[in-house]
């Protein structure tokens, strides 16, 4: 047995470094089972996934939709933009609505940080939160953790650097929780309008040269630029942003020789990464997929195989 | 809840004649070694079937395929038991087709592990013949499924637990029957 009493994934904050480290041991034995001839089980069976989202994505959802088939669960794919929601109905409203369906999971993505808590007092479902707003994305930081653990054997002092838009990113929130819980330091580093000073507070460094930060790092997470949130400029052109924080074949050159350079995908090439470098990048980057789905799976059933209630850690 | 050794049934010595005696009833029903593969099931499984592999190895000097199945995720009571079981490793690296499979238990008892056991590997291939050996029945079958090789049959009650000991991870080979111990 082991020792799961979530019944939400909500985010890495309210996650155990042993919770975490049930999820590795997980992923790892469902990377196998993507392997066989028939990638099938009936751990889910009869169970009903719904991936709800409020926000677009692909990666994610199929992930998740992959994930949940994979172990036999049923699945509902909800996007906003083919929904009611587009008639004016609210999201209370919607998952009330398909509460009477009688799901056992809702894997959420949504706008609203934090918002996620409150929902759940909708639902009698598990919820796997698939991004909320700025706040936080687990399962991205789940498999960026478990393919640093896959290849460096161990997670423990890494010091680990996070290159980008800092403020808009969920993936940099929910990577600093998890890889504080294994005593990594971590280091976050872009323009200054996009790293909020409150990160201070987080117990990371914040640096505004990301040549000066090269050298030491043992693992590099690039954030995608996400234009669609910059409802302002943060920056003043692509160019200048390229110039500084962009990861050219020269910048390569001072990092370490088995330094992990990983992405959320999709990659802006030519913005974060150069694409001169894509060769080299991009096998990590796929491997980063792979290990998303599993990781998805063992979320998915941890929080579909127990029974516990979910208690509030803040 | 607390058990108390009643009684051992099988010694290190014991279980190593019964380990030569049904491989060699496995070789007298299959006499080509060539179609056969053994499959045990997580965990004590897996270390008989390694040792029985190893006797064949040593009979017929043939080197048998050997694959690891954990049917965790084919429990037909996941979603009832209120605690999330632990996934070890599954690895069948090798083609199941018009094989003979020897799947390998340590105690063969209700029979769902054993159920759960065949549809995983129907989930990999299509085998010709799959047959049960396993170095104890204690009875008390929950399922019509029933072993073709039988290390020992010991009756036992429900409110007992037959345990199987193995060097590789108990440190010790012996096999015996635990008992509830009764409160004051």
């Amino acid at each position: 047995m082991v020792n799961w009493q979530k019944k939400h994934i909500l985010g890495i904050k309210d996650l155990t470094r042993q919770e975490i480290e049930v999820v590795f041991n997980l992923a790892a034995s469902f990377k196998e089972l993507s392997q066989r001839e028939v990638k099938k089980a009936p751990a889910l069976r009869g169970k009903t996934v719904i991936n709800l989202f409020f926000e677009s994505s692909t990666r994610t959802r199929t992930s998740f939709e992959l994930a949940a088939k994979r172990l036999s669960a049923d699945v509902l794919n909800f996007s906003s933009s083919t929904s009611s929601l587009s008639k004016g109905e609210t999201i209370v409203d919607t998952i009330k609505n398909l509460e009477s369906y009688h799901p056992d999971i809702l894997v959420i993505r949504i706008g609203y940080s934090n918002s996620l808590y409150s929902l759940s007092q909708y639902t009698s479902a598990s919820i796997v939160n698939a991004g909320d707003g700025a706040n936080e994305h687990p399962t991205q930081a789940l498999l960026d953790m478990f393919t640093v653990k896959e290849i460096k054997g161990t997670l423990e002092g890494l010091s680990v650097l996070i290159v980008g838009d800092i403020k808009h990113s969920r993936v940099a929130r929910s990577n600093i929780f998890g890889f504080q819980k294994f005593s990594s330091s971590l280091r976050v580093c872009g323009p200054p309008t996009l790293i909020p000073y409150e990160f201070h507070k987080l117990g990371v460094d914040i640096s505004y040269n990301l040549d000066e930060c090269l050298p030491q790092a043992d693992v590099i997470i690039f954030l995608r630029i996400q234009q669609e949130r910059q409802t302002s400029s943060f920056f003043p052109s692509i160019r200048e942003y390229v110039n500084n924080f962009s990861l050219t074949p020269e910048r390569i050159k001072r990092t370490k020789k088995d330094c992990l350079i990983m992405h959320p995908g999709p990659v802006n090439w030519d913005i974060e990464i150069s694409s001169q470098l894509k060769e080299r990048i991009h096998p990590l980057i796929l491997k980063q997929v792979e290990n998303g789905l599993a990781v998805r799976m063992a979320t998915l059933y941890l929080v579909g195989t127990q029974k516990g209630e979910y208690e509030n850690t803040d | 809840m607390k058990f108390k050794e009643k009684a051992k049934i099988l010694s290190s010595q014991d279980i190593k004649r019964i380990l030569h005696r049904l491989t060699h009833q496995i070789l007298e029903k299959n006499p080509n070694p060539y179609e056969l593969v053994i499959v045990g099931i997580q965990t004590r499984g897996v270390y008989l079937a390694k040792r029985i592999k190893e006797i064949i190895r040593k009979v017929e000097d043939v080197e048998l395929p050997l694959g690891i199945l954990d049917i965790t995720l084919y429990r037909d009571d996941l979603t009832m038991i209120g605690e999330v079981p632990l996934v070890k490793e599954t690895k069948i690296s090798f083609d199941l087709s018009d094989k003979v499979v020897i799947l390998i238990d340590d105690v063969l008892f209700t029979g769902r592990t054993v159920r759960c056991a065949l549809d995983e590997i129907m989930d990999f291939g299509r085998p010709k013949r799959i047959e049960l050996l396993v170095l104890i029945d204690r009875g008390h079958r929950e399922l019509p499924i029933r072993a073709d090789f039988v290390g020992k049959n010991i009756p036992t009650s429900k409110k007992e637990l037959v345990e199987v000991r193995l060097t590789e991870i108990d440190g010790v080979d012996e096999v015996v029957i635990l008992e509830k111990e009764e409160d004051g």
